[in-house]
């Protein structure tokens, strides 16, 4: 008979995804970008968990705009981060968070980009100016970085090299097309970050421990 | 037991307050967290709920602090701590997301590419 759970239980036990392995090596990635962009539809499609989110408090300084004092307000907000985990062949575990794209939750995105491999900026080409903020974020956190302009049916195609001037990217940071409801072109979309992610690093030299 | 259960009037994850509290600084989000697989008994009486809750949710298997505040439905910051009071006590184990330190960067990043080329 199973033991009379005490205190609150854990919402369905047995939807729990416990990790397979103890030793498997976990990274993260993140997945930024505007609200309705699509973050959290990609770490979806991709995510071999139903999608989990935790809430972030949130210490928002406030424009003195109104305020004769000139004390900025503060108020609190909560901020729902979706996250996802997909296991990977070689006792690898990648977690892909999404961010928020806005400014004001700039501390929020350090801390959660803290320790990540890189970052996936996705754009909508309806409204491209949107992921400058983050971008800014990402570039100011020195993550290496690839933008993915995610497809809406009604989206307008425009030449990369007219995305690439409009964003404004570095020669060598990879833009590409994707769309975030199917897995291989959301996995080509990480694929092309891994890869830059990469050359951003310096090549294998003296690490004793580097394999030959 | 003639001890009456005490109750905090402020939860514990709370009780500190937002002060550091030692013992916390090598969690992050992906520390794993797990229990001993021999540990098949009740939880300790004198574990509070908070507590008690976690240690529940990991007695089956492991979980990185991220995923046991989500289940929760606690704050990261919260779970870190009731994480961090549970290893004290000798509950749980908190393990490094990259088990050996001797890891390079870059064969890491290899092994996140190889890993997703062999799931196209």
């Amino acid at each position: 008979m199973d033991s009379v759970r005490s205190g609150s239980p854990v919402d369905r036990p047995g939807r729990v995804g416990y990790l397979p392995d103890r030793d498997q090596l976990l990274m993260k990635l993140v997945v930024a970008g505007p609200f309705g962009v699509g973050k959290t539809t990609l770490i979806r499609t991709l995510s071999e968990i139903a999608t989990l989110h935790t809430e972030e408090a949130m210490t928002e300084t406030g424009r003195p705009v109104d305020d004769l004092a000139g004390l900025p307000e503060k108020s609190t907000t909560t901020v729902a981060v979706d996250f996802g985990r997909l296991t990977l062949p070689g006792n690898t575990v990648l977690y892909m968070f999404g961010t928020p794209g806005q400014r004001r939750f700039f501390p929020l995105w350090q801390d959660i980009a803290r320790g990540a491999l890189g970052a996936l900026v996705l754009a909508d080409t309806r409204r491209l100016a949107d992921s400058f903020e983050i971008m800014d974020m990402v570039e100011e956190q020195g993550l290496p970085y690839a933008v993915a302009v995610n497809r809406f049916p009604d989206s307008p195609d425009h030449p990369s090299e007219v995305l690439r001037a409009h964003l404004d990217l570095h020669p060598t940071t990879p833009l590409l097309l994707c769309d975030a409801r199917e897995r291989d072109s959301s996995l080509d979309a990480l694929i092309a970050l891994a890869e830059h992610v990469l050359d951003t690093l310096p090549a294998a030299s003296t690490d004793a421990e580097e394999r030959p | 037991m003639n001890a009456v259960p005490r109750r905090r009037m402020v939860p514990a994850y709370l009780a500190t307050g937002g002060r550091s509290r030692p013992g916390t600084e090598g969690f992050e989000r992906l520390t794993v967290l797990f229990a001993d697989r021999t540990d098949r008994a009740e939880p300790p009486a004198e574990l509070e709920p908070e507590h008690r809750r976690l240690w529940e949710l990991l007695r089956p298997g492991a979980l990185t602090v991220v995923e046991a505040a989500a289940h929760l439905r606690l704050p990261v910051s919260a779970t870190v701590f009731l994480a961090a009071d549970l290893v004290e006590a000798g509950r749980l184990h908190a393990r490094a997301p990259i088990p050996r330190a001797q890891q390079t960067d870059r064969s890491i990043v290899e092994r996140l590419l190889v890993g997703l080329r062999a799931l196209r």
